[in-house]
């Protein structure tokens, strides 16, 4: 069987939901969601279009139908999270597990943003139409998503230890 | 020097800084200290989000989301298991008067009740995507003390990290004689094995390892004092077996 272009980019939409979901099998589940989405609407894409970028707008949409139901994951999510103090000290690497933790405690739209910008290498452009937002919107979500995430891991590796942030 | 806005240093942070700006912004970061650091962090923010989530990309992908879904597929499952469980039921009445399972392809004597059920609850709950379980892997001590006092015994949950299963959660489901233990295990492809434990009517007794080919769905089950137990995949025999033998000497240390 030829490698549908739907199949090549698999392992991108599981990166993307790994990170945004956190768990693996809830994950994976967000993928084949997503998936079957895709093919039953393959027609619909637009041939020539970015199907990676269209992908990504149809895991959006099924993130957020999900969101209600994710939501108390998330707010459990948020009470286990321990206080994360990883004294960062110059050219120290964060530690990755850190990194994961913190970014949960972000709120879902800040982390789609950040994590299609940060991981995903989308354009502003791109991230705007995939989470049918202004680019005004990706921006601010995008600084606000970054700068709790440089508090969360304790003002990061290039600022002074434990900074405290207004 | 022209003034740099908040939205030039992300976009010179993830390197989207048009070439004429960004000499601008060097400029200004080279006098602004405190700009200049939180510039640093952001780009250590997005290599960090890099590294931690890349190894994604060299994992195998599950096979449950390589194969091309016909339309409904996962509708068609539920659908076939919820018919096999009408059936089931229809012939919860029959099982009493015995044979009414004769119609399946057993070896040896006819499997019990609770064997068909397992591969109905594995039928229906394996496919499911959103809510495969009640209560997830993360919260295995609360599952497992849950169980235990629904079913009245102290149940344990295996550990098939070995074989390359792990955990996914559980559920309460009913039998025919009650409360019944739902497990689910998950290898990394998404390969799905169920373990359904559930109280026998009667006498305590005893049975050997039994196997049973409930249409797609392979059974290993046997019964040790008041309790059924059945594990269900998928899977070829000789697999499931190696799976069933792990599970059986992990309850019975």
């Amino acid at each position: 069987m030829d490698n549908h272009p739907i199949e090549q980019h698999i392992p991108r939409l599981r990166r993307y939901a790994r990170a945004l979901v956190g768990d693996r099998y809830a994950a994976d589940d967000l993928v084949q969601d997503t998936l079957e989405r895709a093919w039953n609407k393959l027609h619909l894409w637009r041939q020539g279009s970015d199907m990676r970028a269209w992908l990504f707008a149809i895991m959006h949409n099924v993130f957020v139908n999900q969101a209600r139901s994710r939501r108390q994951d998330i707010e459990r999510h948020m009470e286990e999270l321990p206080i994360i103090a990883v004294r960062g000290t110059q050219g120290q690497q964060l530690e990755l597990i850190e990194v994961d933790r913190a970014l949960r405690a972000l709120p879902p739209d800040q982390r789609e943003v950040l994590l299609l910008v940060a991981v995903e290498q989308l354009t502003y452009e791109e991230t705007s139409r995939a989470l049918e937002v202004p680019i005004g919107t990706v921006m601010s979500r995008l600084s606000r998503g970054r700068e709790r995430l440089r508090q969360l891991t304790a003002g990061g590796p290039g600022s002074a230890p434990l900074k405290v942030v207004k | 020097m022209t003034p740099v806005s908040e939205e030039d240093l992300q976009a010179y942070a993830d390197g989207a800084l048009d070439e004429g700006l960004r000499a601008g912004v060097e400029a200004y970061l080279a006098e602004h200290h405190d700009d200049a650091a939180r510039v640093q962090a952001w780009r250590e923010l997005n290599a960090a989000l890099r590294a931690t989530y890349n190894p994604v990309l060299d994992e195998s992908v599950p096979e449950r989301l390589r194969a091309r879904p016909a339309r409904g597929r996962y509708r068609h499952a539920m659908a076939a298991g919820l018919m096999a469980l009408g059936v089931a039921i229809g012939m919860a009445g029959g099982w009493a008067a015995r044979g009414a399972f004769h119609d399946l392809p057993l070896a040896g004597s006819p499997s019990p009740g609770f064997v068909r059920q397992a591969a109905i609850a594995h039928a229906v709950y394996s496919p499911e995507v959103r809510h495969p379980v009640e209560v997830g892997a993360s919260e295995e001590d609360h599952l497992v003390r849950w169980l235990s006092k629904r079913l009245g015994t102290d149940l344990k949950c295996p550990k098939l990290g070995s074989l390359g299963y792990e955990l996914v959660g559980g559920r309460l489901l009913t039998g025919t004689n009650g409360p019944v233990a739902h497990f689910m295990f998950q290898d990394a492809r998404g390969g799905r094995l169920t373990l359904y434990v559930s109280v026998m009517r009667g006498e305590s007794r005893q049975t050997a390892f039994r196997f049973s080919q409930e249409e797609k769905v392979a059974v290993f089950y046997w019964i040790d004092g008041k309790y059924g137990y059945a594990l269900s995949g998928e899977v070829g025999r000789e697999a499931l077996l190696r799976v069933a033998d792990v599970v059986y000497k992990q309850l019975n240390p």
